[in-house]
């Protein structure tokens, strides 16, 4: 029920009732955006927003998505040379 | 899709998983003294199996699937009082497709449709408004259901049907939040966990700090996440870092998405149109003190439960929840889903007698749908 799906704001249609054309994996569909409008509606166009029964609900934040990707990568990284360094240690043990 | 298939990486994802392995082991997690982690919301507990991260995850840790699925905690009565508004002259009724298939006493949204009930499905509160304005000779209602999620968008429909002076248009409300049940779940005596995965979506809109009584006055810590199976991995990991360094805290894996303080449209939209009430029903799990909202009396035009007289207000109705039905259980994390004596036989997802088997969100429906049929039949 809560599932919401990034889908990226291509055109603000009727700005009054704070509607905007979203493309949501190829598919357009007419969202709401009263709930992530800024400064000035024409911004949005261009973001990628998260939405949710037809509303815009969060506007993703492109740093932070970087940044737990950041996370994640360095995390691989380290894994890679602790299996390296386990690697060496057995290699170690079955020396003569 | 952006901002979705990165988070989908297996290379991290093993990467996860050993760190995951590794501070599990240090915890001492073994299968038969598991750290319990829940995950509130349906969503996440439909990822989990979707992905198969139960399985792959270290065997000490122990998924329990919470109540954040609200098809599956509506009491059979509202689908009642659904079908009872929806056989109204004049009525168009419109509902979220989830709600279609959950059992009421006198069957449920499908079958009243069939049997020649106004029942359409939507996506949007806003189309069940564009049904209103292209059919001013019929009452629409819409069925206001799900979490903090979802209620911002009923707000916003029933405060442009209020703009434009819609004068046939109405939510039947049964929204229900999400922090209440979990302080009711840390209260029960039997309930043993170690923390908590937190909804990525109700937290976009409410922000993180509803949590901060969960490690205040439980000390449990909670981890809001995203819906991506390495959100989900990631989270398990920072759940047990915490554990595992002595800490309680509302940590935000979810951050993309999830501001600290939630989005304030939302909010103020949501503060405007509903209210709680003293308190709500909840399947399975009873009444719960101020977890349900109702519409404010300046909206009263566009409160269903005024005009049919029907809802939580109106004098209850006492309806019998199918016997031996252990979705309460299930939900509370009591038991697993294949150890109620209904699981498989009598209820399946063609022919539920749970709502957890219903929503694919519900525990049951994914244990059936990913693996949980395999593992009966063998």
């Amino acid at each position: 029920m809560c599932l919401g799906i990034p889908g990226q704001i291509v055109a603000i249609t009727d700005p009054d009732r704070m509607m905007a054309m979203a493309d949501v994996s190829g598919v357009r569909r007419q969202v709401n955006v009263a709930c992530v409008i800024g400064a000035s509606i024409d911004d949005l166009v261009g973001k990628w927003a998260l939405i949710h029964v037809g509303f815009a609900m969060a506007v993703i934040d492109e740093d932070e998505a970087a940044k737990t990707l950041e996370a994640l990568r360095e995390l691989g990284e380290a894994q890679e040379t602790l299996a390296a360094m386990a690697e060496g240690e057995r290699a170690l043990e079955v020396q003569p | 899709m952006k901002f979705a298939s990165e988070f989908r990486d297996p290379l991290a994802a093993r990467a996860l998983l050993a760190e995951i392995a590794r501070v599990a082991d240090a915890l001492g997690a073994t299968r038969a003294k598991p750290v319990h982690i829940m995950e509130i919301c349906g969503g996440h507990t439909h990822a989990i199996f979707r992905y198969g991260l139960d399985k792959l995850v270290h065997e000490g840790i122990e998924f329990i699937h919470g109540p954040g699925c609200p098809v599956c905690v509506l009491p059979m009565t509202r689908v009642d009082e659904c079908i009872e508004i929806a056989e109204q002259p004049g009525v168009i009724f419109t509902t979220f497709g989830d709600a279609m298939r959950v059992p009421g006493s006198r069957g449920n949204l499908l079958q009243a449709k069939a049997r020649g009930a106004d029942i359409r499905m939507v996506y949007s509160p806003l189309d069940a408004l564009e049904l209103a304005r292209r059919n001013p000779d019929r009452h629409v209602v819409f069925f206001g259901l799900g979490f903090e999620t979802t209620t911002p968008s009923t707000a916003l429909a029933i405060q442009q049907a209020a703009r434009e002076g819609l004068p046939n248009f109405s939510v039947f409300c049964n929204h229900i939040t999400v922090p209440e049940p979990i302080r009711a779940l840390l209260q029960d005596p039997d309930m043993r966990l170690d923390g908590f995965v937190g909804p990525g979506h109700v937290s976009m809109v409410i922000g993180i700090h509803p949590y901060d009584f969960i490690p205040e006055e439980f000390g449990k810590p909670i981890v809001v996440a995203g819906f991506e199976p390495l959100d989900l991995l990631q989270s398990v990991l920072m759940v047990l870092r915490q554990i595992a360094e002595g800490r309680a805290e509302v940590e935000n894996q979810y951050a993309r998405v999830v501001p600290e303080h939630g989005n304030p449209v939302s909010l103020a939209a949501m503060a405007d149109v509903y209210e709680r009430r003293p308190s709500f029903e909840w399947r399975g799990l009873g009444e719960i003190d101020a977890s349900g909202l109702r519409i404010r009396a300046a909206y009263s035009n566009y409160d269903a439960e005024c005009r049919f007289t029907v809802g939580y207000g109106a004098p209850q109705r006492s309806v019998v929840e199918p016997e031996g039905c252990a979705c309460g259980a299930v939900m509370t994390g009591r038991i697993k889903p294949t150890a109620c004596p209904h699981y498989g036989t009598l209820c399946k997802p063609e022919t539920p007698l749970g709502a957890l088997m219903v929503s694919s969100e519900g525990a049951c429906a994914a244990y059936w749908q990913y693996g949980g049929a395999r593992a009966l039949a063998s």
